[in-house]
């Protein structure tokens, strides 16, 4: 087989700036710095910090295999693939490669809310390099696999939001590259339509394209890889067959137990309220590494409020996701009837009577609206684990390996 | 296991692109599509759509007669002064239009250039595209006034597509120049109305370039706008307007610099595009 991706020591730097958020200079700044050489006046410079996004990564990509990049946020996955896909360009290195590229960073880059279907159509395809000829020949196919026939000649603002996902995976999926990059779009889209995608992919590679595939959802990726690559903060920790890698994975996520949230970038919101941190809590009060299945478990959000705002109307939401990235439920304040009102703590407490998740671990989504208004949301923010638990009060155990909500029930003979 | 292979892209750090002329052969679609799409958006979105590529020019140039012709008195020489204007401002509002559009196209077109790979080029060089159209639908403006006021070209105007060309190659030169500046200095953003605005009355839009005095003329040519609107008007107009060939030498040279000084500086700055936008 032949080596179609070849990466050696591929290292990005990133220089951050403490002052101001902003990636570009302004003028001023500029001026201003040549005016202190000139007067040889040190002045305190806003203080930069490199950081290595990836950190001397190597590895070889054999034509046809299908490679799953896992990783914790931050550990340099999305930076690997905007280098792959030449949106970047590394500080050191050098990936050689062989065949034409795709990349699917993002869904429905290039699409115009304005324009209708069609015109979307022959638009993305152009931004992602297929010439006007191979898309129309190629047309028919993508209206089928997106089944958007009846809306082609409608604004694709109109559109559902899993239409539009759809249109612009099946532009994408027909592009039929010799290497396809694909970020964590199936995150979106609904269950029915992940599995055409991944089936889509799996055709893909099976005629002799190479595949390389980032995303959280553990279960997309032992489907889909044959091969995986874990990431952790920017240095390859293993290469190997996906599930020996995504067991180490798994493994390593565990012995995170700080969730510590003041660093993290990858958020949104207006910042209304930030969350800082999370802490986990037994019945009796004291802060645990885990949780206990069948316990009382408290999970205390840390969070700072901007000071020149009344919090108020202020709904929040944590999601759980399992290991294998599923969503396995959502809890709120608005369900309950406890949005709060006139906030002037700091942390709020989400208190589970009884813990019904069997062992394992777990990832949580945290979010939260002010007036409707996004304050701040942070996607896979942590994990938790869950320790086993009497849950039933039998003194035993549920079986493994079916399923990971535990209910209370009862069995009568009538 | 692997036999010596020949890879057809190598990426490395500041590795200039030797594949650059291919890629952008292979892109060339997106030119058109890029520049179609800027066309449908803007008369989709807007209620009277082209004629606004109508009135714009068309005020300006009532504006400007007004003012230049009626109220300065500046010569005329028997031409009919909106004839004057108006075949000036056909090159500077083409200019004006497409410089403003391409210096921010860059940015307007960001999470683009995060997430695809695409010659870059082509972002800045499609919107200066779309004016073009907004062009070829002035020279049909051009075309009435000179059936109303029964003046016909002289011959001069075979020369036309060469000083379109002129002025196609000006805006495109500066255009990416500034856009790469945009990308890293927002402060452009500011200085390109300015330098619009203040383009608008340096240039021999509202005038023709021989009321400024002799001695300056020289000086005046290093304006490359000179050049290309001394020369539309001398081919739509006729050997009547005076044509300074030493200008037009200067124009064109100066033209040239800028091009070159744009696309290297694009070429050296589009590699840090997607970090820093």
């Amino acid at each position: 087989m032949a080596v179609v991706i070849r990466v050696e020591n591929l290292t990005k730097k990133y220089i951050l700036r403490h002052e101001g958020s902003n990636s570009y200079e302004a003028l001023r700044e500029v001026i201003a710095g040549s005016f202190q050489k000139v007067v040889k006046k040190e002045i305190q410079r806003p203080s930069k910090e490199e950081f290595l996004a990836l950190n001397n990564v190597s590895f070889e990509l054999n034509q046809g295999e299908r490679v799953g990049i896992i990783g914790r946020n931050g550990a340099g996955k999305s930076t690997l693939l905007k280098v792959l896909s030449r949106i970047t360009e590394p500080s050191s290195g050098r990936v050689s490669m062989k065949g034409r590229i795709a990349s699917l960073l993002e869904v429905g880059t290039g699409f115009h809310p304005e324009l209708t279907g069609r015109e979307n159509i022959f638009l993305n395809g152009s931004i992602l390099g297929m010439a006007k000829r191979e898309i129309q020949l190629k047309f028919d196919e993508i209206v089928a696999f997106a089944e958007v026939e009846q809306f082609l000649d409608t604004p694709v603002k109109r559109y559902s939001s899993g239409m539009y996902v759809r249109l612009a995976f099946a532009v994408a999926a027909h592009l039929e590259p010799e290497i396809l990059i694909v970020d964590e779009v199936l995150a979106v889209g609904d269950a029915e339509f992940q599995k055409k995608c991944l089936g889509k992919m799996q055709d893909v590679s099976s005629s002799g394209r190479t595949i390389l595939f980032v995303s959280h959802n553990m279960a997309a990726i032992q489907n889909l890889c044959d091969k995986a690559i874990y990431l952790k903060k920017g240095e390859v920790q293993t290469i190997g067959k996906s599930e020996e890698v995504i067991a180490t994975y798994l493994k390593s996520t565990a012995e995170v137990q700080n969730i510590n949230l003041a660093d993290r970038k990858d958020r949104s919101g207006n910042g209304a309220i930030r969350f800082q941190s999370v802490e986990l809590l037994d019945d009796s009060g004291h802060t645990v590494q885990s949780l206990q299945c069948g316990k009382k478990a408290v999970i205390r959000i840390h969070f700072e409020r901007n000071q020149n705002v009344v919090i108020n109307n202020l709904h929040v939401a944590i999601g759980i996701d399992n290991d294998f990235g599923q969503r396995i439920t959502q809890m709120n304040n608005e369900v309950t009837n406890q949005i709060f009102n006139n906030v002037q703590s700091n942390s709020f407490d989400l208190v589970i009577d009884v813990l019904p998740l069997k062992n394992g671990i777990y990832s949580f989504v945290l979010y939260s609206t002010m007036n409707n208004e996004i304050a701040d949301w942070i996607q896979n923010a942590g994990t938790f684990h869950v320790e086993s638990g009497d849950f039933y009060h039998t003194g035993k155990l549920p079986p493994e390996g079916q399923g990971s909500v535990l209910i209370r029930y009862s069995f009568n003979l009538k | 296991m692997s036999l010596p292979n020949n890879f057809d892209i190598v990426i490395e750090p500041n590795k200039r692109r030797s594949n650059f002329w291919k890629d952008l052969w292979n892109y060339r679609g997106l030119f058109y599509f890029l520049s179609w799409r800027d066309i449908l958006v803007r008369y989709k979105q807007t209620a009277i759509g082209i004629l606004w590529s109508v009135i714009r020019p068309l005020a300006t140039m009532v504006v400007f007669t007004i003012i230049f012709g009626k109220v300065a008195h500046l010569p005329s020489d028997g031409i009919p002064y909106i004839l004057i204007v108006s075949a000036g401002m056909l090159p500077w509002q083409f200019f004006a239009n497409a410089f403003s559009e391409a210096s921010n196209s860059l940015i307007a077109n960001s999470s683009m250039l995060s997430k695809v790979y695409f010659p870059r080029i082509i972002v800045p060089i499609s919107s200066v595209m779309v004016s073009f159209i907004d062009l070829l639908i002035s020279f049909v403006i051009m075309a009435v006034l000179l059936a109303w006021y029964h003046f016909i070209p002289s011959i001069n105007l075979i020369f036309l597509p060469l000083f379109i060309a002129l002025a196609v190659f000006v805006t495109i030169g500066l255009s990416l120049l500034i856009s790469a500046l945009n990308v890293k200095y927002r402060d452009f953003r500011y200085i390109v109305p300015f330098i619009v605005q203040f383009g608008l009355y340096i240039s021999p839009v509202g005038f023709k370039s021989s009321v400024i005095p002799e001695k300056l003329r020289l000086l005046y040519s290093l304006n490359p706008m000179v050049g290309v609107i001394d020369g539309f008007r001398w081919c739509i107009l006729g050997s009547t307007i005076e044509f300074n060939r030493l200008g037009f030498c200067i124009s064109i040279l100066v033209s040239i610099l800028i091009f070159i000084i744009g696309f290297y500086y694009f070429r050296k700055m589009e590699r840090t595009f997607a970090d820093i936008i």
